[in-house]
């Protein structure tokens, strides 16, 4: 087994422990989806496209909002070992906590007798990939313009080498002791999703905690940047016909 | 659920929020700590190597054990396999259809997998057969009988009890590739069982929090916490969270219902011994 963290308390990748990955967010990636995001985290990418509201089955309808369908893929290709194509048991239930978290945010009881459909895929695997999932299904919702409380931002914390350590990632989530990935709701100041494996001590996981909390509004103010400078863009972008049409 | 239901449904659920507002009480009049009357009863299937009717309230869950000899994973070829299963029969309650596990199913034997796994209950490394390229399998089927609220607690402690009350079967090694099991005879050798874990579930009503929700209860919830854990030389480990409900929690909510959960568990464990 290898040193995680070194007498520096410097990660295998250089980070400290209280520092996260490269981070990039972008909104409206895709044509076609109603919204669109896109998020990573170092080597996780994951890309989400949001449909709806939309017509349900007449079955499947509820009276007073709208159904939120959650799928969460991982691509054959994401991982080391190719991932057998389909839904997995863990995929299943990543969706299920994923869904969770977003049902706190929409205002589904404004769309009756729809749905919202949110696709969530895996390109690159290196961790944290439901917390990147979380992070594109939240840009996403809000480009396909879906009334939302606000977004929500997610990270996962852990324990390597006895120590809590910001955004698990490679040999980490490998040999790591704990990996937990929350979801913050910043405007209610609420957890959303917790989960967590691994040991902990309660004074390690209120650290652990609060390590998150500071991750993800640091999260949160990517996905909002991106949400702007693709609205802003679009705003310029009319401006430039306006004028056009001025002209001619 | 058909439409009356429904509404029967809304309104108890309002009434659970207001006997806690206005009166501070539990609808059933329990204490916020208090668990429902649990019963436990261990081996009561025969032909399971371990087995248990585990009943929290009206919500009643059985757990088998099977140990049968297989292969390792090669990326461990000296560890027993674990496998968890949770299933919820058709009768249990009305939204369910039959089938394959649907995801709820899934997520209910992923954490009882994550709570045992995490806290390395079962000796993993033990359970190598010697001599052999096979390690023993240990399968946990939970069955949900009937879901009167908290079915992840019924089916963790069930869960538990089926390993604790499981024998091996005797056995003969013919060679390194084969193993002949004979089911019908049980020896006296049990599973290499070094920490009992637990997991208790939280819910938030109205902003109070109060273990062990009946089913008005989870319905009524605004946010659930399953806290898993262990005690090892009197003190308290956590192995595994799982945050259910739609709705959040706060910080310092979580934090107090961590300790609820990790106090109330280390009695719990004590009904198991």
């Amino acid at each position: 087994m290898t040193n995680l963290v070194n007498e520096k308390g410097i990660r295998l990748d250089g980070r400290r422990l209280d520092e996260m990955r490269k981070i990039v967010a972008r909104a409206g990636v895709l044509k076609r989806a109603d919204g669109s995001g896109y998020f990573e985290f170092g080597n996780t990418k994951a890309i989400a496209g949001v449909y709806g509201p939309r017509p349900i089955p007449k079955f499947l309808e509820e009276e007073e909002r709208s159904v939120l369908n959650v799928i969460y893929y991982m691509a054959p290709f994401s991982t080391k070992e190719r991932a057998p194509p389909g839904p997995t048991r863990r995929s299943r239930e990543i969706s299920l906590v994923i869904k969770r978290a977003l049902e706190s945010i929409i205002f589904l009881e404004e769309f009756p007798r729809t749905t919202i459909d949110v696709y969530i895929e895996i390109i690159q695997a290196d961790a944290s990939t439901r917390c990147a999932a979380i992070n594109a299904a939240a840009i996403a919702l809000a480009d396909a313009g879906i009334p939302m409380r606000d977004l929500v931002s997610s990270v996962s914390v852990g324990k390597i080498d006895g120590k809590i350590a910001l955004d698990i990632a490679g040999k980490e989530d490998e040999e790591g002791e704990a990996d937990m990935p929350v979801v913050y709701f910043p405007r209610r100041k609420e957890i959303t999703l917790l989960q967590m494996d691994g040991i902990m001590t309660k004074e390690e996981f209120q650290q652990a905690l609060k390590l998150a909390l500071k991750g993800c509004e640091i999260v949160y103010k990517a996905q909002t940047e991106a949400l702007r400078k693709k609205y802003e863009e679009i705003e310029l972008d009319s401006l430039v016909q306006e004028i056009d049409n001025q002209i001619n | 659920m058909n439409c009356e239901a429904k509404k029967m449904m809304i309104i108890e659920e309002d009434m659970v929020k207001e006997v806690i507002i206005k009166e501070g009480r539990r609808i059933d009049d329990r204490g916020f700590k208090d668990y429902r009357e649990i019963k436990i009863e261990k081996g009561i299937v025969k032909n399971a190597e371990g087995s248990s009717l585990v009943e929290i309230g009206g919500t009643k869950v059985i757990a088998g054990v099977k140990l049968e000899p297989g292969d390792p994973f090669p990326d461990m070829p000296n560890e027993g396999v674990l496998v968890v299963n949770a299933e919820f029969v058709p009768f249990s309650f009305p939204e369910v259809l039959p089938g394959p596990p649907d995801e709820n199913a899934i997520e209910l034997a992923r954490v009882i997998d994550r709570i045992i796994r995490e806290s390395k209950s079962i000796e993993l490394e033990k359970l190598q057969i010697p001599n052999t390229k096979k390690v023993w399998k240990v399968a946990i089927d939970v069955i949900v009988l009937d879901n009167d609220g908290n079915m992840k607690d019924a089916a963790i402690l069930a869960s538990i009890a089926a390993l604790l009350d499981a024998r091996f079967p005797s056995y003969k090694i013919e060679s390194e590739e084969e193993i002949k099991v004979d089911y019908a005879t049980k020896t006296e050798e049990r599973l290499p069982i070094q920490r009992i874990p637990f997991g208790v579930t939280i819910a938030k009503i109205t902003g109070k929090l109060m273990i062990d929700p009946n089913l008005i209860e989870e319905e009524a919830a605004e946010a659930i916490l399953t806290v898993g854990g262990f005690e090892e030389n009197s003190k308290l480990f956590l192995c595994a969270l799982q945050k259910a409900g739609n709705k959040g929690f706060t910080y310092d909510e979580i934090v107090q219902a961590i300790d609820i959960g990790l106090e109330i568990g280390k009695s719990l464990v004590k009904i198991l011994k």
